[in-house]
């Protein structure tokens, strides 16, 4: 542009009159721009250009891994080690259920909000107990959530926790309309919360209600977050993605039990891989009375409930 | 609780054969002192052991013999009420069970089979299987009972007195934990958001 021939608008612009030139049309892109990351809170220049975790390189990921370490040191002012231990060979896992001996203590789902660092308030849990009566059986619609009396189990009731099923053929996979979700090779359905854009499709598409959403800031208090994390899994998550439960990535792909497994009193929960015949719940699949939850959607669920009497 | 590891755990292959050596060592000297009376007399029961934690016994109870030493107090046989022990109300199997269908006579650090073998408190899962066969074998392979440890390993057991009373088997009620807030006392927090 010619400084001897002004153009419609240049310089202060009072009134705006004419066709906008190339110095406006930057202006107004770089505001842009500037309100986009502004709108984006927090957010790093290196978490705004971060690729899907399935897309990184080895080198990237692990730059990934040290910003993040980082983040959460100076956010709750302790090491956390964030973890990306990979799917072992030849496992898939399994999760199977007792109905006939789960009592609603609901230990397991206050085991998991610890051991997977949710958010305290707005609360997040990712287990759900429902209480049911034996004389309807399994009837979702009359199920309480909220049943708090003095002890547990009430007489002619039963309990029937629900979390993610991990089902094989995901609907919640399925719907993400950014890839931010899939199914690794042990079973298990992640999260990328550096891709998940927040629009809750999952959600809506899971028949369990085993997708919750942050709603506001996680408010995490720095003496009860477990520090022990995995990138897809347990990390302190920002507000505006979806989790879910992981079985435990962070214990389970080291050889453990999730957290809610080795928590319950009863002994109503076993996990294991579905490969080895010789597993706990190999012997619970080919012994017991099994059921799936809404089978009748075909999601092929890998979480079972029994009846272990 | 302190757990240990079962004797049926995957222990890593080189070396053991040493931790057999060692183990033998250790134990044949421990079982000469305290169980050789026992193997002569009542021979080991044919299950293989799992190794578990202590049992639960109530503060000062165990050793039995301290009290039950066969000199101050003679053993008596005869189906009776008791005068000690009355906090215990038994409340297992039918209204013909008593004592001694479990508690040994003669020792009563032990507990007896059926048959008449005598085992010691921590393989009391043997005497339980006698008439909960079912249980037992769903036991043996993790699938009734709590399990800890390892999905892939070592994993801990727990005997079936650390969750029920023998005296009382029912498993006894638990106060829940705090339920979830229900959506209508969701209050919006700082900032206008719930």
């Amino acid at each position: 542009m010619n400084a001897s021939h002004p153009g419609p608008c240049s310089g202060s612009c009072p009134g705006g009159e004419g066709t906008p030139g190339r110095r406006e049309f930057l202006a107004a892109a770089v505001a842009g721009m500037a309100g986009a990351l502004a709108g984006c809170g927090k957010l790093s220049m290196e978490e705004f250009l971060q690729r899907n975790f399935r897309e990184l390189a080895k080198d990237e990921i692990q730059k990934i891994l040290l910003r993040l370490e980082k983040e959460y040191r100076a956010k709750f002012g302790k090491p956390v080690r964030v973890g990306i231990e990979e799917p072992m060979q030849g496992v898939v896992f399994g999760y199977a259920l007792d109905l006939s001996r789960c009592i609603g203590c609901r230990r397991c789902v206050h085991a998991c909000v610890r051991e997977n660092n949710q958010s305290r308030d707005p609360q997040i849990q990712w287990i759900r107990v429902m209480e049911m009566e034996k004389e309807l059986g399994v009837d979702v619609q009359h199920a309480n959530h909220y049943y708090d009396p003095a002890v547990v189990p009430r007489e002619g009731h039963f309990y029937m926790p629900v979390q993610c099923h991990q089902c094989r053929r995901a609907p919640c996979v399925k719907v993400c309309p950014v890839g931010a979700t899939w199914q690794e090779p042990d079973g298990i359905t992640v999260v990328d919360y550096n891709w998940c854009i927040g629009c809750r499709y999952c959600m809506a598409a899971c028949p369990y209600g085993a997708r919750h959403f942050n709603w506001g800031e996680p408010q995490l208090p720095a003496a009860e977050l477990n520090t022990e994390t995995h990138y897809l899994g347990n990390r302190p998550r920002p507000q505006g993605v979806v989790e879910k439960c992981t079985f435990c990535i962070q214990r389970t792909r080291k050889g453990l039990y999730p957290a809610c497994a080795e928590i319950c009193p009863t002994g109503s929960r076993k996990f294991g891989n579905l490969m080895d015949p010789k597993s706990e719940i190999r012997y619970v699949l080919e012994n017991k009375r099994v059921f799936l939850f809404k089978e009748d959607l075909n999601t092929k669920p890998k979480f079972y409930y029994f009846y272990g009497v | 609780m302190p757990l240990r590891t079962p004797a049926i755990a995957c222990a890593p292959r080189r070396g053991r054969r040493l931790a057999f050596l060692l183990g033998a060592l250790l134990f044949l000297p421990a079982r000469a002192q305290h169980g050789v009376k026992e193997k002569a007399e009542h021979p080991a029961p044919q299950a293989p052991e799992i190794q578990v934690p202590a049992p639960p016994f109530s503060e000062g109870v165990f050793p039995c013999s301290s009290c039950h030493d066969g000199k101050t107090m003679k053993p008596d046989p005869k189906r009776r009420e008791l005068g000690m022990h009355t906090e215990i109300e038994l409340k297992h199997g039918p209204e013909s069970r008593w004592c001694l269908d479990c508690h040994d006579l003669a020792d009563r650090d032990s507990l007896r089979l059926a048959s008449g073998e005598r085992i010691p408190f921590t393989s009391s899962y043997m005497l339980c299987g006698q008439c909960h066969g079912d249980k037992f074998r769903d036991w043996r392979v993790g699938i009734h009972g709590k399990r800890t440890g390892r999905w892939n390993g070592e994993k801990q057991y727990l005997l079936c007195v650390h969750c029920h009373n023998p005296h009382g088997p029912r498993f006894k009620p638990l106060k829940p934990m705090p339920p979830p807030v229900p959506p209508e006392k969701i209050r919006p927090s700082k900032g206008g958001r719930p």
